[in-house]
């Protein structure tokens, strides 16, 4: 049953065309969308003419998105560093020491926690941080201070301690992917070749499992900066991020020209940022097979 | 291997860390006090009666579960269209159409609720539970995808071939052939995107009425303190049937790797 490429690409996109059609109404069409009405003058609920830069003026204008971009920013930073920096050894302690029969168990086990409802683990986390809370009555129990520290109220620190639990096998499974892939056998020449462990690790594995890494990066960067629980949540709304920002303009003010404006300009920095990590670190990706 | 065993140590604290917030929710859902903390005051299931006996609880859990069913069925035919025609096909536009399809794995929730809800109020459609579905789709496709490219990647592409040349045709060969061997990850899928849609919350608070679902229902009750240990207890039971189902999920995603003769290579994702 030879088939000619062109009656192949036929069959192909019949098949993708209804997935593809509901991504292109549902996502990029609504996408789309709010690139327009950032542009717009909106008020009320209501959006209309002329095609206008004031959304996008106010935002570099007035002090508080720039602050709250900063501190979204900030936050996913380090996020991003303490779920990858964590995860690693994690991910190298599957690939290179567990039994292939149990890898998969281990995996199950990691990914177990982010099935769970995320709203309720964000609340646990407000009661183990909070005054009196968990944590503290476990470390005054155990003599360690005689004030409770309430992490809670330092807002910013309890949102990073939510999201990197929330986000940790996120960082786990790209990297441990990219250590599954590294060929045994180098590592084994390159200790015949005189090396010790840790200059084989950090002159071969390190290097290969890096694509890994860089994925882990984006793909816990990404959408944290975005995060919108879990500010509400933890924060109480008083240590808001940029999405509680969008949240407020577009169901509070009602104006979804600079809803849309917040959201364009966001997603434009993200994007800026992703691109400048991934081409800086562009000579570990791809290339070696 | 002498170095695995600090690794080891590290792995087992690491699981700690994971597991701290969902082995602390049973020990304060049955704790005989409203505050949630040390030390614990006595057992009792009063929270979980409290939690039961709330009827706005009941209809939105009964909202919730209608939302996901559609949701878990829609997203994972659509999800095997998609699969299917990218481990089996060759054509134009490929890397753009599953890119697009797989974008809201990275997308924050927030930005593709706030377009989903600004050409909804554009046409004027009225926000109901058929327009969380509709966002439900879209979130959990890419995962749908992912579960489900896997399963037709072990398929041995022979057997279809030879059902083809004994005369059957083509939607033969997918109903006898290719539909039963990928049907452990058609129901691995139903139930991760299941477990998706009853737990999402941005989406459902940013499209939805009036009407609370279980998730916006749980967010509001957090609010006050005396309503929280009802709330764990409900997160409890929660917790306990997304693990059962996740345990099934698994179970037939690798009894499908096994049945393609595949190698099995771990993870949803």
């Amino acid at each position: 049953m030879a088939q000619t490429p062109s009656s192949e690409a036929r069959a192909g996109l019949k098949l993708i065309s209804p997935p593809a059609l509901y991504a292109i109404l549902m996502l990029a069409a609504p996408l789309a969308t709010v690139l327009v009405y950032s542009v717009l003058t909106g008020e009320r609920g209501r959006v209309s003419l002329p095609l206008t830069l004031e959304n996008y003026y106010d935002l570099v204008t007035r002090p508080v998105y720039s602050a709250l971009m900063f501190r979204s920013l900030t936050v996913s930073f380090f996020v991003t560093l303490a779920t990858v920096l964590l995860a690693y050894p994690i991910a190298y302690f599957v690939s290179f020491h567990v039994a292939p029969s149990r890898k998969a168990l281990w995996l199950f086990l990691i990914t177990i926690p982010f099935w769970t409802s995320y709203i309720i683990r964000v609340a646990l986390w407000r009661t183990i941080l909070g005054y009196d809370g968990i944590f503290d009555s476990v470390v005054m129990g155990l003599g360690i201070t005689d004030t409770q520290p309430n992490i809670l109220s330092n807002g910013v620190l309890s949102i990073i301690i939510t999201l990197a639990h929330a986000y940790a096998p996120f960082a786990v499974l790209p990297i441990f992917v990219s250590l599954e892939k590294v060929d045994r056998s180098l590592l084994e020449a390159g200790q015949d070749l005189g090396e010790s462990r840790l200059m084989t690790f950090l002159r071969v594995t390190l290097p290969l499992s890096l694509p890994g890494v860089v994925a882990a990066v984006l793909i816990v960067f990404i959408p944290t900066v975005g995060d919108y629980v879990t500010p509400e949540l933890i924060g109480g709304g008083k240590t808001p991020m940029i999405a509680n920002l969008m949240e407020v303009a577009m169901l509070k003010q009602r104006d979804q020209a600079l809803g849309s404006a917040i959201a364009v300009a966001a997603m434009t920095i993200v994007a800026l940022i992703s691109v400048f990590f991934v081409l800086w670190n562009k000579r570990y990706l791809g290339g070696r097979k | 291997m002498k170095q695995g065993t600090g690794l080891g140590v590290y792995a087992v604290i690491y699981l700690v860390f994971l597991y701290a917030p969902i082995l602390i929710l049973p020990v304060f859902a049955l704790n005989d006090s409203q505050v949630v903390a040390f030390p614990l005051k006595g057992f009792t299931t009063r929270w979980f009666g409290e939690m039961w006996a709330d009827a706005n609880l009941r209809s939105a859990l009964l909202r919730s579960l209608v939302i996901a069913f559609s949701t878990a069925t829609i997203a994972t035919i659509l999800g095997l269209f998609a699969a299917r025609a990218s481990v089996r096909y060759r054509f134009p536009g490929k890397p753009a159409a599953m890119g697009l399809i797989m974008l809201p794995m990275v997308l924050p929730d927030i930005v593709v609720a706030m377009a989903l809800l600004i050409v909804l109020l554009s046409l004027s459609v009225p926000l109901s539970m058929l327009t969380i579905i509709m966002g439900h789709v879209l979130l959990c496709m890419p995962f749908a995808v992912a579960i489900l490219t896997s399963a037709f990647q072990s398929l041995d592409r022979s057997l279809e071939e030879a059902a083809l040349d004994l005369g059957e045709s083509r939607a033969a060969t997918f109903r006898l052939i290719i539909l039963p061997l990928v049907m452990p990850g058609i129901i691995a899928s139903f139930l991760i995107c299941f477990t998706i849609s009853i737990d999402e919350f941005v989406l459902a608070n940013f499209l939805g009425s009036g009407k609370p679902v279980l998730s916006v229902y749980i967010f509001g009750q957090f609010r006050f303190p005396a309503k929280v240990p009802s709330m764990l207890a409900l997160g409890t039971l929660l917790v306990l049937f997304s693990i059962i189902l996740l345990g099934i999920a698994e179970y037939f995603r690798r009894r499908g790797v096994a049945k393609a003769g595949g190698k099995d290579s771990g993870g949803f994702l």
